[in-house]
């Protein structure tokens, strides 16, 4: 095998130039394919991020059927007490659950006295929100306090409301809603800071405590409208919420009807056809590096059985078995692919360093957030990429590779 | 004893819808050994023959026997075993490999057809080298030698395997005069240095004038032959 490939890396060198463009070309997709990997996955890592961190949390349970309203923020849908207590039995409970927060989601009328608008609310435990989606607390300007994200009696606004009512912190306000009965309550909250702008579902909801919002609502016992789960390792949400379902959905009502419905963030934001579009996006680059690899390893390794004709005639003369004929050849598309990916690998895992240190802004969504992308790539990705480019290459020699293997000696012989 | 027979070997190609034939009912013997040429015009039939012996060709008809090898019955892959064990090759136009260096060059029926260790090839090459007067020119490639020179790097690269046969095609008609001349006498003593039967190919009369044993071929008949059992006297 060494004699093969030495001899095969000596065929190479032949055509410095031809070989030099083909690696680079080869070396050049290899890296596009490096630095998009990392830029992407970047980005749908800060995305998930933002949604999952800031808003959503990882998973959410909702009273079954809740979710299929979710846009009217429905009254009557919402877990009970008793429910609550028995989920958060289970929550407690389950191995990889790192916090939950319970959540009374509802529409209200906010007025600064001058000026009457509808706002959408979280009723929130501070402490265990804060929990659930950590980044939830960035999100805040102006912020009354440092350590708490709001106290009882106060109210976190969503930025578009607040500035264009001009409502600041420590102003105050009016909310009043209806409760599921019909009746109208109205309490009045000092604003403890203003809620950035964020995509997504919830992304442009105000805060207020919890125990507030029952008041507000007249709710006898308290209710809830969603609890956000958070996991403990992002990468075994799909196992932890697996086991969850299996626990939730046997579980009925007094009617005998399923009591919990439970939606991975997935599931609750269209921003995951951003991530999904991102992932095919990489299946496209990667296609479009495997075909410029194929035609560029076949085109020089057709070129090069062309202008050896007799050469091959002679190996061939000289009892050179067709199947070492072959594997020359194989082995010349085999080194030219392995020398491409490793100095693409080399030059896009480079790249890739700079760009982390030197840090890349993308502004995304409307309300033209900011994210500061971190790429990086896992080393399988780089080993993959490499040993696609490999095979790829490997495949496309196997054509000429063939052809050389089947010339006629006698033929190669007479060939000009 | 005979190294190579023909037996009454026709070849016919077939070229669009026209049959031509290279060979016609050839017959002759080559006694092992022996410093054999295959003389006549362009066209005459030398080369098939020659193709014939080296199992590069089949005959249409009749048979070819090399060292006791009907060698017209081996298919590609026998064949290429044959050559790589019995015969070595000289071409006109030397056939070297452009990127390997005089020595890998003569090494590489040892390395890549015989699959010989390290060990057992370098006496070997360095031997059939110094025969040739190359040792000083084996670090070179080819393209830093002259014709001459080419030629007796193939002529070590054909002996390098101890074949029993060496099949030379018009091995000197890049040649000028005193070349053609040296490279001749240089295949002679090493037929007699190593035992090896020569078979070539020439049109040329003073290249003619070394051989032991000549056929004369024209138009693809065997008009004239000095071998053992040649054809039509």
């Amino acid at each position: 095998m060494i004699k093969i490939m030495r001899l095969a890396l000596k065929n190479l060198l032949r055509y410095k130039r031809r070989t030099l463009l083909t690696g680079l070309l080869i070396a050049v997709g290899v890296m596009a394919v490096i630095v998009f990997v990392g830029m992407s996955s970047a980005f749908k890592q800060a995305i998930v991020g933002q949604i999952t961190d800031a808003s959503l949390s990882h998973f959410q349970v909702h009273r079954k059927g809740y979710l299929a309203s979710i846009d009217n923020l429905p009254l009557d849908r919402m877990l009970t007490a008793a429910a609550f207590e028995k989920l958060s039995g289970i929550l407690d409970g389950t191995k990889g659950v790192t916090a939950f927060s319970p959540r009374i989601r509802f529409g209200a009328m906010l007025s600064n006295y001058a000026q009457t608008t509808n706002v959408r609310l979280n009723g929130i435990d501070p402490a265990r929100e804060i929990a659930a989606v950590p980044l939830l607390a960035s999100r805040i300007q102006e912020a009354a306090h440092t350590d708490i994200l709001l106290k009882p009696g106060e109210v976190l606004l969503p930025e578009v409301l607040a500035r264009g009512m001009e409502i600041k912190t420590g102003d105050t306000i009016v909310l009043v809603a209806n409760n599921k009965d019909g009746s109208v309550n109205g309490m009045t909250f000092q604003v403890a800071g203003v809620v950035e702008n964020l995509m997504g579902p919830g992304g442009r909801d105000g805060y207020l405590h919890i125990d507030d919002a029952a008041v507000l609502l007249r709710m006898e016992t308290k209710e809830i409208s969603e609890v956000a789960v958070r996991v403990e390792n992002f990468e075994h949400l799909d196992a932890v919420a697996g086991r969850l379902r299996s626990v939730l959905e046997p579980m009925t009502n007094p009617q005998n009807k399923p009591l919990f419905e439970l939606h991975t963030w997935d599931q609750l934001t269209p921003f995951y056809n951003v991530v999904r579009m991102i992932d095919v996006m990489t299946l496209g680059v990667r296609a479009i590096l495997i075909a410029v690899v194929l035609i560029s390893v076949l085109n020089v390794m057709m070129m090069s059985v062309y202008e050896r004709v007799r050469e091959i005639g002679t190996l061939a003369a000289m009892g050179t078995p067709p199947g070492r004929i072959m594997a020359l050849f194989v082995a010349e598309g085999f080194s030219l692919g392995l020398a491409g990916a490793l100095a693409g690998a080399v030059f896009g895992t480079g790249m890739l360093w700079i760009l982390n240190l030197t840090g890349v802004d993308i502004v995304f969504g409307g309300a033209n957030q900011v994210f500061t992308l971190a790429p990086a790539i896992a080393p399988g990705e780089v080993i993959s990429a490499c040993l696609i480019v490999v095979g790829v290459s490997i495949l496309a020699s196997l054509q000429p590779a063939a052809k050389a293997a089947r010339l006629e000696p006698v033929e190669a012989l007479r060939h000009v | 004893m005979d190294i190579v027979i023909f037996d009454d070997v026709s070849k016919i190609y077939r070229t669009g819808e026209v049959d031509v034939a290279a060979l016609r009912n050839v017959t002759l013997r080559i006694p092992r050994g022996a410093f054999t040429a295959l003389v006549g015009p362009s066209g005459s039939g030398k080369t098939t023959a020659l193709n014939m012996i080296g199992c590069l060709d089949r005959p249409s008809a009749g048979e070819v026997t090399v060292a006791g090898e009907q060698v017209g019955r081996l298919d590609r892959r026998q064949g290429a075993a044959f050559r790589g064990r019995n015969l070595g090759f000289v071409f006109q136009d030397f056939n070297l490999l452009p990127v390997l260096t005089v020595f890998e060059n003569v090494e590489y029926p040892l390395l890549m057809i015989r699959d010989m260790p390290g060990k057992q090839r370098k006496p070997l090459v360095e031997r059939v080298l110094a025969a040739v007067g190359m040792t000083d020119q084996s670090h070179k490639v080819p393209a830093q030698l002259s014709g001459g020179q080419k030629q007796r790097v193939a002529i070590a690269r054909a002996l390098v395997g101890n074949p029993l046969l060496v099949l030379a095609d018009e091995p000197t008609a890049n040649l000028d005069g005193q070349t053609a001349q040296r490279v001749m006498v240089l295949m002679k003593r090493m037929r007699d240095e190593f035992g090896t039967t020569f078979v070539f190919s020439t049109h040329d009369p003073r290249v003619m004038e070394q051989a032991e044993v000549m056929f004369h071929l024209n138009d693809g008949s065997l008009i004239e032959g000095s071998g053992s059992g040649g054809g039509e006297p």
